[in-house]
Formats: C-alpha cells, sequence, structure tokens
C-alpha cells in the first residue's frame, strides 16, 4: 500500500477582515481518501477557510496547497478539480433531477454523455430522474447536490453542512454515499457545527474563533483531547449539587444532563472522596460513574465553553 | 380509552390526524406529558413535526382527534388553554429595531400582562436566560445565540406551563445550544415547565427525558433513552481497524451479524446479546484469516440511533441502506 497523498496543504493561514481575525494560524493536512470534518460553531472561520482553500478568497498571511496547486496563485487549476456543495446548494426547482444534473455537467464541461446517467445511477436518483426537484424530500435534494458537485470527476469534495434537516436515517444513507465515493478515491473535507456528522469523519477538526485547537479521529479525540475524566452524578437536590461542584476547582466543567449531573475533573479526583465531599455539603448522592466521553464534551473542554 | 387526567399531566393529544389535500402530515398521534418533562421529537423535515406543533398550540384544527393543556381543551376552551401554553416557532420572529425588553413588553401585552406585571416579568425572564445586560440593545444587532435566548423570554413571558419548541437550535454553535439546553433544564427542574422540543438531530435529543421518532406523520417509537435502549434486541461491538470498507464487507457476510454501520474511524456490529464473547473472539480472527488491522474491539451501549435503525429495518423489513423512500 502506497503512502497517502496529503490534497490539502495548509500552514499558518490565516485571514484578517480589518481587525478581525477569521482564520487564524491554522495549519492541517488532508490526504487522499480520507474523509476530514471541521467542526465549530457559525462565526468560527469553518467557511472563510473553505472560501480560500477553494481560491475564491486570499489568504492575508500563510500558504495553502490543493491538489498540488497554489491556492494564492493557482487558483484557476484548483476549482474545476474540486466540488463543492454548499449549505444552500442551487438547484432549479422548476427542472426535473435530470435537468438539474445534464445543467451542472454543461457547467462544468462534462462531455461524457454517459457520466449523468453514471453518477445518478450511483447515488440512488435514477428512478427518480423524471422528478421535479420542488417535490423531493430535503434528503432526496441532498442526494441531487452532491450528484450536481461530483458529475465532474474532482478528486477532492468541499461539503458545507450537508445533511442539515434530516434525520438519522436519512444521514446514514447520505453518508453511505459518501464513504462510495471515498473508496473511488475521493476525499471529502467536511464542515459541520453537528457532533452527528462530525462522528461520520476520518478525522474532526476542532475551530473555535478562527483557530485549529486540535484535528484526529473521533474516538482518539475522546480518548485524549480531555484535560481530564468525565463523570455523570446523580444527587439530589439536583440543582444545589450542581452549584456545590461547579464551585470546586478541581471541576473544570459541571452541566445538567436530563435527570443528573455531567462533570468533567481533573484526572486525579476520586469518586469515592467526590461522594464523601457532596454528602458531607447535605447532599444525597445517588450514584457516581464514570462517561463515556462524547465529541461535545471535547468540544465544550478545547472551546472553553460549558455553563 | 380515556384515562382520568392526572394533577400531573400537562399536555395531552389523542389521535391528532391533519391532512392539507392529498397529503396526511399527521397520522394518529398520541402524546401524554407531565409536568417537568422535557420531550424530543426527532424527524426529518417533512415528518410532520411542525404542523403537530401547530395542532399542539391551537393554530390549526385537527381534522380528527383532541388536545388538552392544562385539562383545558385547546379548541373549546381556548383561552384558558393557550394561556398555559409558550410557542417558539422555528421562524420566530422578532422586531429587530426594537430593543430586547421592548420586544417583551410587546409579547408582554399581546399575552395580557398589565402595567404592573410586565416589567418585573420581562426582568425576571431576562434575568433567567442572561439578556439582563443587554436592555436597551435592538434586537437586530444581538448574536444568532442572543436571538434564541429573546425567542424563548418571549415564549416565556406569560409563564407558560407548557413550552413547544419548534427546532430552536437550528443553526447555532455547540456552545450556545449547551447554554439553551441548560436553560430547557432548570425550567424542567426549577418550575416544573413541560418543554416539547422538535429536532433532526440525535445529539440534541439524547437530552431529553423522553425521546419520540416522527417520520411520515406517525410517531414511530418514544420512550426515556434508556427504555428504548433495552428494546434494542441485539448488543453492539465497536469495532476500530482499517480498511473498514472491507472490515464492513465481511463482517455483513457473517450470519451472526445482524448489522453494520460504519462511521468515520470505527464500525457499530450488531450481535446477539448472548454471543458478545464469542463475537469478538470471532472479530479477532476475521483480523488474522483475512490479515484486516484490528487496533481495538469492545462493547459499547447501543447508541439511539441504533435503536432508530433497527426499528426502522424490522418495520420496513427492507434495506436500511435505502433510507427515505420517495
Amino acid at each position: 500500500m502506497s503512502t497517502p497523498q496529503p490534497v490539502v496543504i495548509a500552514r499558518d493561514l490565516t485571514k484578517r477582515f480589518g481587525d478581525f481575525v477569521a482564520v487564524d494560524h491554522v495549519s492541517f493536512q488532508v490526504y487522499e481518501g480520507e474523509v476530514v470534518g471541521y467542526l465549530g460553531p457559525n462565526g468560527s472561520g469553518k467557511t472563510t477557510t473553505i472560501r480560500m482553500l477553494l481560491g475564491l478568497l486570499l489568504p492575508s498571511e500563510g500558504e495553502a496547497r490543493v491538489l498540488g496547486y497554489d491556492v494564492r496563485t493557482q487558483a484557476e487549476a484548483i476549482r474545476p478539480r474540486v466540488g463543492y456543495m454548499s449549505q444552500r446548494f442551487a438547484l432549479y426547482d422548476e427542472l426535473t433531477v435530470w435537468e438539474n444534473m445534464t445543467f451542472y455537467a454543461g457547467v462544468y464541461g462534462v462531455r461524457e454523455g454517459k457520466r449523468v446517467e453514471e453518477v445518478a445511477r450511483a447515488l440512488g436518483l435514477w428512478r427518480i430522474r423524471n422528478l421535479q426537484a420542488r417535490v423531493l424530500p430535503t434528503g432526496w435534494r441532498q442526494r441531487l447536490a452532491l450528484a450536481t458537485a461530483v458529475l465532474h470527476r474532482p478528486r477532492l469534495i468541499f461539503l458545507d453542512e450537508p445533511t442539515s434537516g434530516v434525520d438519522p436515517p436519512t444521514r446514514r444513507a447520505f453518508w453511505d454515499l459518501i464513504y462510495q465515493l471515498v473508496e473511488q478515491g475521493i476525499t471529502a473535507f467536511v464542515t459541520t457545527h453537528y457532533m452527528d456528522e462530525a462522528e461520520y469523519c476520518h478525522r474532526v477538526g476542532i475551530m473555535h474563533q478562527g483557530r485549529l485547537l486540535a484535528m484526529d479521529a473521533p474516538s482518539r479525540l475522546k480518548e485524549e483531547a480531555l484535560p481530564g475524566r468525565v463523570w455523570d452524578v446523580w444527587a439530589r437536590p439536583l440543582l444545589r449539587a450542581l452549584e456545590a461542584l461547579e464551585a470546586r476547582e478541581d471541576v473544570l466543567r459541571a452541566v445538567l444532563a436530563r435527570d443528573h449531573i455531567r462533570i468533567l475533573t481533573r484526572p486525579e479526583v476520586h469518586p469515592r472522596g467526590l461522594r464523601r465531599w457532596m454528602q458531607g455539603q447535605g447532599l444525597q448522592v445517588a450514584r457516581i460513574q464514570p462517561g463515556d466521553p462524547t465529541l461535545e464534551d471535547v468540544f465544550l473542554a478545547l472551546a472553553g465553553g460549558g455553563s | 380509552m380515556t384515562d382520568p387526567t392526572t394533577p400531573t399531566e400537562t399536555l395531552l393529544a389523542e389521535d391528532l390526524h391533519k391532512r392539507f389535500g392529498p397529503i396526511h402530515a399527521v397520522q394518529g398521534v398520541r402524546l401524554r406529558l407531565q409536568a417537568g418533562e422535557i420531550y424530543a421529537l426527532v424527524g426529518p423535515d417533512g415528518a410532520g413535526k411542525t404542523t403537530l406543533m401547530r395542532l399542539l398550540c391551537g393554530v390549526l384544527q385537527p381534522d380528527r382527534g383532541r388536545v388538552s393543556i392544562m385539562g383545558y381543551d385547546i379548541l373549546r376552551e381556548a383561552d384558558r388553554a393557550r394561556e398555559h401554553v409558550g410557542y417558539l416557532s422555528q421562524r420566530f420572529s422578532l422586531y429587530e429595531e426594537l430593543t430586547v425588553i421592548e420586544n417583551l413588553r410587546f409579547f408582554a401585552e399581546v399575552r395580557g400582562l398589565s402595567r404592573q406585571e410586565w416589567f418585573p416579568r420581562s426582568m425576571e425572564v431576562l434575568e433567567f436566560v442572561g439578556l439582563a445586560p443587554f436592555l436597551h440593545r435592538r434586537a437586530g444587532h444581538l448574536s444568532g445565540g442572543m436571538k434564541q435566548k429573546l425567542g424563548l423570554a418571549t415564549a416565556l413571558v406569560h409563564r407558560p406551563r407548557v413550552l413547544l419548541l419548534d427546532e430552536p437550535t437550528n443553526g447555532v454553535d455547540p456552545i450556545t445550544r449547551q447554554e439553551f439546553w441548560q436553560l430547557l433544564l432548570r425550567l424542567s427542574q426549577e418550575e416544573a415547565i413541560t418543554v416539547l422540543v422538535t429536532t433532526p438531530y440525535m445529539d440534541e435529543a439524547v437530552r431529553a427525558h423522553t425521546v419520540g421518532f416522527m417520520r411520515g406523520g406517525r410517531i414511530l417509537m418514544q420512550g426515556a433513552p434508556e427504555a428504548l435502549k433495552t428494546r434494542f434486541p441485539y448488543a453492539v461491538l465497536q469495532i476500530r481497524g482499517r480498511p473498514l470498507r472491507e472490515w464492513r464487507e465481511h463482517l455483513l457476510a457473517q450470519d451472526w451479524v445482524h448489522g453494520a454501520l460504519r462511521f468515520g474511524d470505527r464500525i457499530h456490529v450488531w450481535v446477539a446479546p448472548q454471543q458478545v464473547k464469542p463475537a469478538k473472539k470471532r472479530v479477532v480472527r476475521l483480523a488474522r484469516d483475512l490479515g484486516l488491522y484490528l487496533e481495538k474491539v469492545r462493547e459499547i451501549p447501543p447508541q439511539l440511533e441504533d435503536v432508530f435503525l433497527a426499528q426502522l429495518h424490522m418495520e420496513e423489513a427492507g434495506n436500511p441502506a435505502q433510507g427515505e423512500k420517495t
């Protein structure tokens, strides 16, 4: 097996708008055949990063290469080789699935007649090719948008929150398609602010206020990126327990979770000691058990959010 | 079957139906929510969530069935029932040119709060959602997360017992979403307010006491997350290794594997609960025989996604990977 090649290399990539630093010295690489997620709040610099990588926006500082081309000087070479599915994908409602696809095939200069049919079949759009885009449920519109983004056989696709508004089974079906494309050699770069979506990526970068705080496999982030341990605490009265825990210095974060409290503590905190201390505060403690860290725990810990 | 309304029951919906021409948007929905309960309704766009919300707050009239809030029929005793409902629609409109406090005053007056009442109550809810320092800022100048909180404040100003929120955190970031849920959990804890919230996201739904899955106008299953998980007929093994595609293919070919869902860096495999140990050994053997890289295999509790997919799988008795049908 050959070593995968980086298809995106960003080094200290920075974008300023006046005094505002939208993207702040971001460095990362994306390797061929990977699905890399970019998780962050609105305004954290996700779209600005994509726009720089697409060569639509000039970096203020730093550099990036996409498929080997310099985003500053070779943008025209990048755009025909990448696909882009934006959040508000531009589909023509009054055109059919087929007409939308042939329209985009024309835009991208795809000349092989068979290609539209091939993509329509591969993405499960063939049997609905004569339906107007307007009647399609969200999940199918997303598939169609994905289809229009891959007609010209890009080696790299950028997906901006590709599955907003669909439920878990439909999201699952969409992602199975992405995995299928990846197996055919496509690399995907996905932005999202939902943990559900981030879980589907091979590696996830966590963006906050323009900075890339971490980038690793979801499982590894959950195991290694937390500055302590997660515990679920069942105690009464709940809100008093929450206040008590918040006040402790070795409790890094305490939040309500359904019927209990979820805390992130320094590694040395021991549940037995914690229980005794809580009881000393006049709280009734039913249970303290280790929590399975989630990507949200990681995000909140790294981004310094919380209650 | 008409059980008497217990004192803690706040929202009751019986056999609700609503059609729009050929579309059966809501088909036989039943809900029974308690004081302090947070219920998350998960479903895709077009599942009927918004129509259901409108039926519940009495904006739409059902073709069949009934809704009562705090024991009052939403249609026949509309005024009394609506007193107890706060509704935040998906595209809630704030008056962008009005300040935070002016917006609250407007909604308070619409809700019939008197001059003496509206100001202290508005201050109370603004304090609660954390907007008290921004009293005189124009709504149009608030960040997305602050607008969301102002929306919540306007829905709370008349002290409702039941709060209906239609995709309230759509488009907000994880930190704001976390803060918003802390507010909902406090409302449930401190004031025993019932909250019904719709969302297409599982990471949102798991925060609720009760989760319902809606598709095609029907609630397919509902219950507490822990209870739903016990209904899941399999155990879940999490496999980390490479290449995942080959892993999945080979796993699906095994007769002891009942499902294999791929995530970014791992696969969730469904096996019979009494087969966990032998299945783990078989996974290790598969790795050896096929030359696949296995980093780790371990049993994990089922996720709500597993539960939901298995349920759909059984109902459609087809291929879950096909997703929604047109």
